[in-house]
């Protein structure tokens, strides 16, 4: 290869949104549920029936138009996107095209370099999810399931702004992040609550004219689409090495296979018909309704990441890991307000609750052990009550289960015994029971009372205070 | 039991109430009726004797009881078959609906229910309401009660002459370019379209979304308020509907019409209009100044704009609201196909009748990519151009007189032999519907052949009242219109 490339790439990321009813409908958005019974004549397309705009969906969109820099379009429509597939039951999605509802944003990124870049958003938009076909292989036939029909969606276009996998990564994580802030959606890539569509095309450094793009769909993890646009960039690049011309087409990439391959052309390109849908009302966003979602705007990351520098001092890298998913920044503010001890409360958060959650491969939003009771657990410390050791047993029963921590060490049995007679007799035995030591230590040997205390806190079934039995086995000796 | 026949839905209720007759016997008259007549008008898709039957003893046990005493309690009542009914077949007129048994009622009817009504059952229409002569149903034509050799008009063809041959005491049906006030006139009874956003479209099987409306088939003014009174309010289930405090249509029925403001669009006598229609609406507009309305005649101009403009933006609604019927969740499937796209295709082209296909085609065109500009967009100004002249029209009038159709109800054949001249009928019914704005139309004479002959009043929006006073008026100027076939 003598030719230098350049990879130009364009997002189309679909963010399901955390609204408890359908976008049109009253129906449940609860996942799961046996197949059309979360669902009405609405969003079963059932003649006669009319959609009405679920509000949320509409605060929703603006607040993350808003936490992206968009222009909030004032006066939208809803548009009908006609085609006809058995999953979507009127067969015309309720879509925006003429006027969506965000428009002209962007976010800023840091790239390799350690620089920032802007990726502009062209639009967001709002419309409804389809039903779910099911292909029954035994029998033949296909079955659908209309309890995701009506689920509400935002698709966020970017423009073509992004030049490697690692920018893709990064404004996604981005765009995840905000929208994770504002509580509009959990944004898992797995569970296809955020779906990213791929837009990619190559053309020799220096260019003008961008190349022929692909759009690659069916990517549901970070690492998927970070192959595939390694991928998608080799493919199009030996295509024109050899001579050949990419084709403008939607791809299905296969992320056990490491390939893709085509779905549908241009020339199968579907005439959408689009029209704005007669039966629900413009979109008018009053400036009552628009200063009302901007003053319920959270703190963002940024915003958080400088106060948490400022208020509670902690270390940069602390600050980067607890804002870096909403669910542990909450767990952090609402335990810090609680104990007033942050520097303890990000201690347990970076240590022991990273450790476990490595370990049992979840996300923040997963953890399930309250403020109230990391705040308990950080007092039981504090107060001697309990040994570190001891903690870290506790904070496990925690993590698992939310334990209320005072009750477990009570049920448990695993006070520290702050009796000093019952310490001191027990390290008196200790001291008989190990003459080897004991002469050890007398002939200077520092590490020897090691072990001692090692035999005191077993003894003591761990519930000793380390200190206390230090200076007790000293005066002894 | 003739007397019951006789007998407007106001009366029949009274009459109920005071325990003169009751909703049982009300509805055997009019199932008797049904079954002496229907044979010949073919007024029923559906008609629903046991459930009927059924209803009106529960409604009689209500009323009885005090709980149900409204001026419509006990009344029997039929439906156009494009309105949901919960258990109740709803076709549409189409074979593609043939067997469609909605899960839910239409909350137009729900309404009615609510005050009391029995539905008889469902009334025949154009297929999905395309049509101006009851000839596009796939359940065969409706024929006119005063002379079955005509056509009662359409879409709602069914209702209006369900109506005139006292099949039923009233009737629900939709307009979306004319389709209660043309059958209305044709069969000599009064029909209204209330202001778009008035009564809900939740349950109302769509043509085109953004021009239909409900509205009563009724054998007076006195009825029509009533049954809109019962009928009209704010619906959240549709986002269309409108929130409007002053439904109280009845207390509009006042005998004094002394000056109100009649405008007379020039624009709507001209060629194209019978003589003896044009004499007849002149007559009744003498009527009407006479008992004190000003009357005056000006240009209401962009007349000719407005078939065009409907024909475009209601294929393009009808083109988008009837892909829904595709043989995969209920209604008709084709039984031989190959594959998912053979089978949306039979379905379809076995499904649609012509008409209805044609809309289809058109409308998809209208829509389509490098079209929509020039067809659907332009026609949606028109559409606002309209609105703005007929705006300019009620800054100086309380009410629009006109004819409602450019002739009487043509003879059976005649219309869909050319589609075109069809279209062209709506002339004067179709603006109102571009316009959102009430239209009613009432019987002011008949033709040499004895065909009724209808008036035309339309209101400024959301001035039903002044609608409702003026034809309430005129109607007692008028004297009684007997029903068909009563003489």
């Amino acid at each position: 290869m003598t030719k230098q490339y350049e990879t130009v790439i364009g997002l189309e990321v679909h963010v399901e949104l955390a609204t408890k009813t359908k976008i049109f409908c009253g129906c449940s958005t609860a996942f799961g549920g046996a197949p059309n019974t979360h669902t009405c004549p609405v969003c079963t397309g059932m003649p006669g029936s009319l959609p009405v705009l679920n509000k949320q969906v509409l605060e929703y969109a603006i607040a993350v138009g808003l936490a992206t820099n968009c222009e909030i379009t004032r006066y939208g429509k809803f548009d009908r996107k006609n085609y006809f597939y058995p999953d979507n039951p009127q067969n015309y999605q309720i879509s925006q095209l003429y006027l969506p509802i965000c428009r002209k944003g962007g976010v800023e990124i840091a790239t390799k370099d350690g620089r920032t870049k802007t990726v502009g958003i062209h639009e967001i938009h709002m419309e409804e999810d389809a039903g779910k076909l099911i292909h029954d292989e035994w029998e033949d036939c296909s079955l659908v399931d209309y309890n995701r029909s009506g689920v509400p969606l935002i698709e966020i276009v970017s423009e073509p702004d992004m030049r490697s996998a690692e920018e893709v990564i990064a404004y996604l994580e981005k765009l995840r992040l905000i929208i994770q802030y504002l509580g509009a959606s959990d944004c898992k890539l797995q569970e296809g609550s955020m779906r990213a569509d791929v837009n990619l095309s190559v053309r020799e450094v220096g260019a003008k004219e961008f190349g022929t793009r692909t759009e690659m769909k069916n990517l549901n993890s970070f690492k998927a689409i970070a192959r595939a646009i390694e991928g998608e960039r080799e493919r199009q690049i030996d295509l024109l090495e050899e001579g050949g011309q990419v084709v403008q087409e939607t791809r299905r990439w296969d992320d056990a296979k490491g390939e893709s391959y085509a779905m549908r052309s241009k020339e199968d390109a579907q005439d959408y018909r689009y029209f704005p849908d007669p039966d629900l009302t413009p979109i008018v966003v009053s400036d009552e309704m628009l200063e009302e979602i901007r003053a319920k705007q959270p703190e963002f990351r940024t915003e958080k990441m400088l106060r948490y520098k400022e208020e509670f001092d902690l270390p940069d890298y602390d600050i980067d890991i607890i804002t870096g998913a909403k669910p542990m920044a909450d767990l952090f503010e609402a335990t810090v307000a609680i104990c007033r001890q942050p520097k303890q409360v990000s201690n347990w958060l970076m240590g022991e609750t990273m450790r476990l959650m490595k370990e049992q491969e979840m996300d923040a939003e997963d953890l399930r052990f309250s403020p109230e009771h990391l705040a308990g657990l950080i007092a039981l410390v504090d107060s001697k009550a309990i040994n570190s050791s001891v903690a870290k047993e506790v904070f496990q029963a925690m993590f698992e289960e939310d334990v209320e921590p005072e009750q477990y060490v009570e049920q448990k049995g695993l006070k520290t015994v702050n009796d000093e007679g019952a310490l001191r007799k027990t390290i008196e035995e200790v001291i008989a029971g190990n003459p080897q030591s004991v002469e050890d230590y007398h002939k200077g040997k520092e590490k020897a009372i090691g072990f001692l205390v090692g035999q005191t806190m077993k003894a003591m079934k761990g519930k000793a205070d380390p200190g206390m039995v230090n200076r007790i086995l000293k005066e002894l000796l | 039991m003739s007397d019951i026949l006789d007998m407007t839905a106001v009366e029949l209720s009274a009459a109920i109430r005071a325990g003169k007759t009751t909703a049982v016997e009300a509805v055997e008259a009019a199932l008797a009726r049904i079954e002496e007549r229907d044979q010949e008008f073919n007024c029923y898709v559906t008609v629903s004797r046991d459930k009927a039957l059924a209803q009106a003893k529960q409604v009689q046990a209500a009323i009885e009881a005090g709980e149900l005493t409204g001026p419509l309690a006990g009344v029997p009542v039929a439906i156009k078959d494009n309105m949901c009914t919960e258990g109740l077949l709803t076709t549409c007129s189409s074979r593609i609906l043939g067997n469609f048994v909605p899960a839910y009622t239409a909350e137009a009817v729900l309404r009615l229910e609510k005050a009391g009504a029995v539905i008889l059952g469902k009334t025949n229409m154009d297929e999905f309401a395309m049509g101006s002569t009851t000839e596009t149903s796939a359940y065969g034509e409706t024929k006119n009660p005063w002379n079955p050799a005509h056509v009662p008009g359409g879409s709602s063809g069914g209702s209006a002459a369900a109506v005139a041959a006292g099949e039923c005491f009233y009737a629900l049906g939709s307009d979306t370019g004319g389709s209660i006030r043309q059958p209305a006139s044709f069969c000599g009874v009064v029909g209204m379209k209330p202001t778009y956003g008035t009564v809900s479209r939740y349950g109302l099987i769509a043509y085109g979304s953004s021009l239909d409306q409900i509205g009563p088939l009724a054998r007076n003014v006195t009825d029509c308020a009533a049954i809109l009174e019962a009928i009209a309010g704010h619906d959240h289930k549709d986002s269309t509907s409108v929130a409007r405090e002053d439904t109280d249509f009845t207390a509009a029925l006042v005998e004094d019409v002394k000056g109100i403001r009649i405008g007379i669009p020039n624009d709507y006598f001209g060629e194209g209009l019978n003589e003896e229609v044009r004499g007849a609406v002149l007559q009744a507009a003498g009527v009407l100044e006479e008992r004190g309305a000003i009357v005056e005649r000006f240009d209401l101009s962009l007349v000719d704009y407005a078939i065009p403009a409907y024909y475009t933006i209601a294929a393009a609604e009808a083109s988008s609201n009837l892909e829904r019927f595709d043989g995969i969740k209920y209604g008709y499937r084709t039984p031989e196909y190959h594959g998912l796209h053979n089978m949306y295709k039979k379905s379809r082209s076995e499904g649609f009748g012509e008409e209805v296909k044609r809309r289809i085609m058109l409308g998809s065109f209208v829509l389509s990519s490098g079209y929509y500009d020039a067809y659907y967009l332009k026609a949606l100004k028109v559409k606002a151009l309209i609105k703005k002249a007929f705006d300019e029209a009620f800054a100086r009038y309380d009410v629009i007189l006109g004819p409602v159709a450019p002739t009487t109800a043509p003879k059976l054949g005649e219309s869909l032999a050319d589609p075109i001249q069809m279209y062209l009928g709506d002339i004067y019914t179709i603006a109102v519907n571009l316009a959102g704005l009430p239209g009613i139309s009432i019987p002011c004479g008949r033709d040499a052949e004895g065909l009724p002959i209808g008036l035309q009043l339309i209101g400024d929006s959301f001035r039903e009242k002044k609608l409702i006073q003026t034809a309430y008026t005129y109607e007692k100027a008028r004297g009684a219109f007997p029903l068909a076939l009563a003489e």
